[in-house]
């Protein structure tokens, strides 16, 4: 990126649209993009589904982004912010779509920073607190990998917009699961410190798993990537009775909570500001 | 309503000048070479309608495409111009165009190779052919990172010259 470029786009004051990728008021991502949803199309339960996945997303990447300045080596920093960002470009898309399909007409904003953990609809796997790098790949791993599957179902979805934002995921996801799969295998394969961590990784999140199946059943091919990495990671995935409840039916941890507080802050501080 | 003649003239001008924007994170590459500039046309009332696509979902120079586009084509003297997001077919790297391989060469950052096709499967063995070093040649390089400061690039290193290097990748 030019420096210069940059630079200048900071110093202009951003009296039309020309701003650069921070703070919110954002113009519409999906600007110019038809937007009518098809006859025979519940626009409900596509407003719902857009929801869901972006819950997922918006709260993942605020997870991740959470690494910058405390990953072990500033390559991993970068590539956990990268997915993050990833993650926020399909949330934002999302929620505008979902704004669209409910008739609300909700902008991003009003989805992201104006809802109340209750109203978010993501699997609590992705609101956990994420203190061990182990635990933040295995995560990262299992979201990827069903969101992977998922969005390659969604890709045939009858709403257009939907499937163009899940063909435009699937090649996004796919390099985010590598980048899971192969540091759960050095790290599971690594020292006894590493396997033991990963192993715990696995304890933890394993009774989440359950949540993620509902609409399409992609539960073979979840299972088959999660079976190919613990294999040559050396380790095993264990089995444990699903936790009761559900974060899609607004059922959370109590993390989520003060993961809002601090994602929506400013927002609610100075409701309407840009910056 | 006007046709053919004059009208098909300035749709070429503008797409013209709509080409010739540079990208904000590659500007050695314009939104032409990148493959993000899908279509330029002018409608009766004179309107020039530019559809751009991004190129990752979460791409932060898309608001910024749209307004240096806009800004060209009103300087150019298009006061009407509208600026239209293209979801479908998604971006890939192979529509960065042969003149863009050459001038990200130039400028040290190693061109993709072919985007992969359909469902790409995990595999966990190193079998990813060596990216040649954009400044000598050379195929003993390594990855360092498969994320750069753009989601587009990766970080890789040539063992024979020593350079670090950006490397676009397939997608
Ligand atoms: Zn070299």
């Amino acid at each position: 990126m030019s420096d210069d470029h940059v630079y200048l786009t900071l110093a202009e004051g951003h009296e039309d649209d020309t701003r650069w990728a921070y703070g919110t008021g954002f113009e519409d991502p999906l600007h110019g993009v038809d937007t009518t949803v098809p006859e025979g199309v519940d626009a409900e339960a596509l407003a719902a589904e857009c929801v869901a996945l972006a819950d997922d997303a918006l709260v993942s990447a605020q997870r991740l982004a959470e690494w910058v300045t405390r990953a072990p080596e500033l390559e991993e920093e970068v590539a956990l912010a990268n997915i993050g960002l990833d993650l926020l470009g399909q949330a934002r898309l999302l929620y505008s779509r979902a704004g669209q399909a409910d008739g609300t007409g909700r902008d991003e904003d009003a989805y992201a920073y104006f809802r109340d953990a209750e109203d978010f609809r993501n699997v609590r796997l992705a609101e956990l607190p994420g203190g061990d790098f182990a635990f933040a790949v295995v995560r990262l791993l299992v979201l990827s990998s069903w969101r992977l599957a998922h969005f390659r179902r969604l890709e045939a979805h009858p709403d257009p917009v939907l499937a163009a934002v899940a063909a435009k995921g699937v090649k996004e996801l796919t390099y985010h699961r590598q980048y899971a799969a192969e540091w759960c295998v050095r790290l599971g394969d690594g020292t006894d410190e590493s396997h033991r961590r990963m192993r715990a990784a696995l304890d933890e999140a394993a009774p989440y798993l359950g949540e993620l199946h509902t609409a399409y059943d992609v539960r073979d091919e979840v299972a088959e990537d999660l079976r190919q990495v613990t294999e040559a990671a050396g380790l095993t995935l264990p089995v444990h009775r699903p936790l009761p409840g559900s974060g899609r039916a607004g059922e959370h941890t109590e993390h989520l909570a003060p993961l809002l507080t601090e994602l929506q802050g400013v927002a609610r501080a100075h409701p309407g500001a840009t910056w | 309503m006007v046709t053919g003649g004059p009208a098909l003239l300035d749709a070429h001008r503008a797409r013209h000048v709509a080409e010739q924007v540079p990208d904000p994170e590659l500007p050695m590459l314009t939104l032409a070479d990148l493959g993000v500039l899908r279509d330029v046309e002018v409608t009766v009332d004179g309107t020039v309608v530019a559809s751009l696509t991004p190129t990752y979902s979460g791409c932060p120079a898309m608001a910024e495409m749209r307004a240096d586009v806009a800004a060209r084509l009103r300087d150019a003297g298009y006061p009407r111009v509208e600026i239209r997001t293209v979801l479908d077919p998604p971006w890939t790297s192979d529509w960065i165009t042969e003149s863009g391989r050459l001038k990200l060469a130039e400028h040290g950052i190693a061109p993709p190779g072919a985007a992969p096709r359909g469902p790409v499967s995990l595999v966990l063995s190193p079998t990813r052919p060596a990216v040649p070093c954009p400044r000598c040649g050379s195929a003993d390089t390594e990855e360092t990172s498969r994320f750069a400061a753009t989601s587009c690039k990766a970080l890789w290193r040539c063992r024979a010259c020593r350079e670090p290097f950006e490397y676009v990748k397939e997608i």
